[in-house]
């Protein structure tokens, strides 16, 4: 008798419903399956109208981010067998409008990641030509910043963060983390106009610390330090711009 | 099409424990805060006279004076460690390409907490 | 989007969030256990001893001062934040001002009464 274990998952078909339901499905309890094979499995075998997002399977791509049970995860990471037999619930991430099914709407996150400018940036005549090689960085400017490359913009924190789900305005972890990352990039000299976005009310201002940001992010970015850590230096900035107006760049 | 927005209740932090223990952290606030009144309240009575202060500090004898002040250590205690853990996060410190390990400074702002308090007993309590 | 000012408030919320940990256990621990049990020795918190204390030094009242108002801006800051995040936001103006407007209150409440010791 094979054995078998039930997920309960979110469907939303605009087309035909205007709220969604939850739709359970049997499917064969495997040891090495992850909730990402379980679904694939719907799809091939079960209910070819699931659907959902997903890509490398292995934890670098960031496409199948859901809530298992509540949790945001990335759901080729998740095995069957740490919640066999008990039922599986599985959601689209908490936070972003949902389009279909598991499939949420992204277009807030990559617009702010657009506005985050997320790239190096050289002041006015700083540009070095590429005659004159590359630019260098030791191995201790790499590690300033190297923790905040490592996202995958799965976008696991923003389902984690209570303030996001409260108000999308918030910039939120991911984006912020990415300012960082750059910020603190020893080639970079753009940090005065990503401060603009940062230190903004819809900024790092808004977050409160909860941080399950950085307790649900499968590359261990650690977003909410970045955010904390920003704090502290627009802090800092702030008291230079109060009390020694003068002093201003540019 | 439309898209379907979730609604997200205020009971929202009830759903997970990191939700409510961070509740709870953010409500230590308020037993800072009736601490600080209370510290208020004491010196107003200095202000008062011998007898007026008297009989406040008598009064710290009573059973409701030690609860409140146990409830509120508990939570002030609660503010004081996940204030002191959180504090490697936002003090980031490099030697070279090694970073400083967060038990030592988070280790360091407890040990400062101790030599703190022992100043203060002796200062306070004139031992 | 223009840069906030919340860093003021931030600024006070750190400084008090560090006093009150530092601070305030073993400070409980005195008023609330070791003076009411007669554990620390003869009356030390007498009126004679620490009236003479406040008024005669200013180090002692400035300590006081700091000891009760900036943990009350710590307070105001976290609560404003806890009212907003269970779901408060669209009176989140009425709550700033409430808060920071306490806190204010109190530290000119305490600055009246230790000028007056």
């Amino acid at each position: 008798m094979a054995e078998t274990m039930k997920l309960e998952i979110f469907r939303y078909r605009p087309e035909k419903e205007s709220e969604p339901t939850f739709q359970i499905y049997e499917v064969p309890f495997r040891e090495d399956w992850v909730v990402l094979d379980a679904i694939n499995h719907i799809k091939e075998e079960i209910d070819g109208t699931l659907s959902y997002r997903w890509s490398c399977q292995m934890g670098v791509c960031g496409s199948c981010g859901m809530m298992i049970n509540n949790v945001p995860k990335l759901s080729c990471a998740v095995f069957l067998k740490d919640y066999y037999p008990d039922k599986i619930r599985i959601e689209p991430l908490t936070g972003f409008p949902v389009e279909r099914d598991l499939i949420f709407e992204m277009d807030d996150f990559m617009t702010k990641l657009t506005e985050m400018q997320p790239y190096i940036i050289r002041e006015e005549g700083e540009e070095k030509p590429l005659e004159e090689g590359e630019y260098l960085q030791s191995p201790a400017e790499l590690a300033h910043y190297k923790q905040y490359s490592m996202c995958i913009n799965c976008m696991l924190c923003y389902a984690a963060c209570p303030v996001y789900a409260l108000d999308s305005n918030f910039i939120g972890p991911a984006i912020i983390a990415l300012g960082q990352r750059y910020n603190m990039d020893s080639r970079d000299q753009g940090r005065d106009s990503r401060q603009e976005l940062i230190a903004s009310h819809d900024g790092i201002w808004e977050c409160t610390f909860v941080g399950e940001c950085s307790a649900v992010c499968p590359k261990h970015v650690d977003p909410a330090a970045a955010i904390q850590r920003a704090k502290v230096s627009s802090t800092i900035d702030w008291f230079k711009d109060v009390l020694i107006p003068w002093g201003k760049k540019k | 099409m439309s898209t379907y927005l979730r609604p997200v209740p205020n009971t929202w932090w009830l759903k997970r424990k990191p939700y409510i223990l961070f509740m709870i952290r953010e409500l230590t606030s308020v037993f800072v805060a009736g601490y600080c009144i209370f510290l208020l309240v004491l010196v107003y009575k200095l202000t008062q006279g011998a007898d007026a202060y008297g009989n406040f500090m008598a009064a710290l004898k009573s059973p409701s004076s030690v609860a409140l002040h146990l409830i509120t250590l508990a939570f002030v205690l609660y503010h004081t460690i996940t204030w002191f853990n959180l504090t490697p996060k936002i003090l980031v410190l490099y030697r070279g390409e090694e970073r400083v390990p967060q038990g030592l400074v988070a280790g360091t702002f407890y040990a400062g907490w101790v030599v703190v308090s022992v100043i203060v007993a002796w200062l306070v309590l004139g031992v | 989007m223009a840069k906030s000012n919340e860093p003021i408030w931030w600024s006070l919320f750190s400084a008090g969030g560090m006093v009150a940990a530092m601070m305030f256990p073993i400070l409980i621990i005195i008023t609330g256990i070791l003076v009411p049990f007669g554990l620390a020795g003869d009356d030390p918190l007498n009126f004679e001893r620490i009236h003479t204390a406040v008024s005669q030094n200013d180090s002692v009242e400035l300590t006081l001062f700091i000891v009760i108002t900036l943990p009350l801006f710590h307070w105001a800051h976290r609560f404003r934040f806890t009212l907003v995040d269970v779901g408060l936001k669209s009176v989140s103006t009425l709550i700033s001002i409430l808060c920071y407007g306490g806190a204010i209150a109190g530290t000119i409440v305490a600055v009246v009464i230790l000028w007056n010791i």
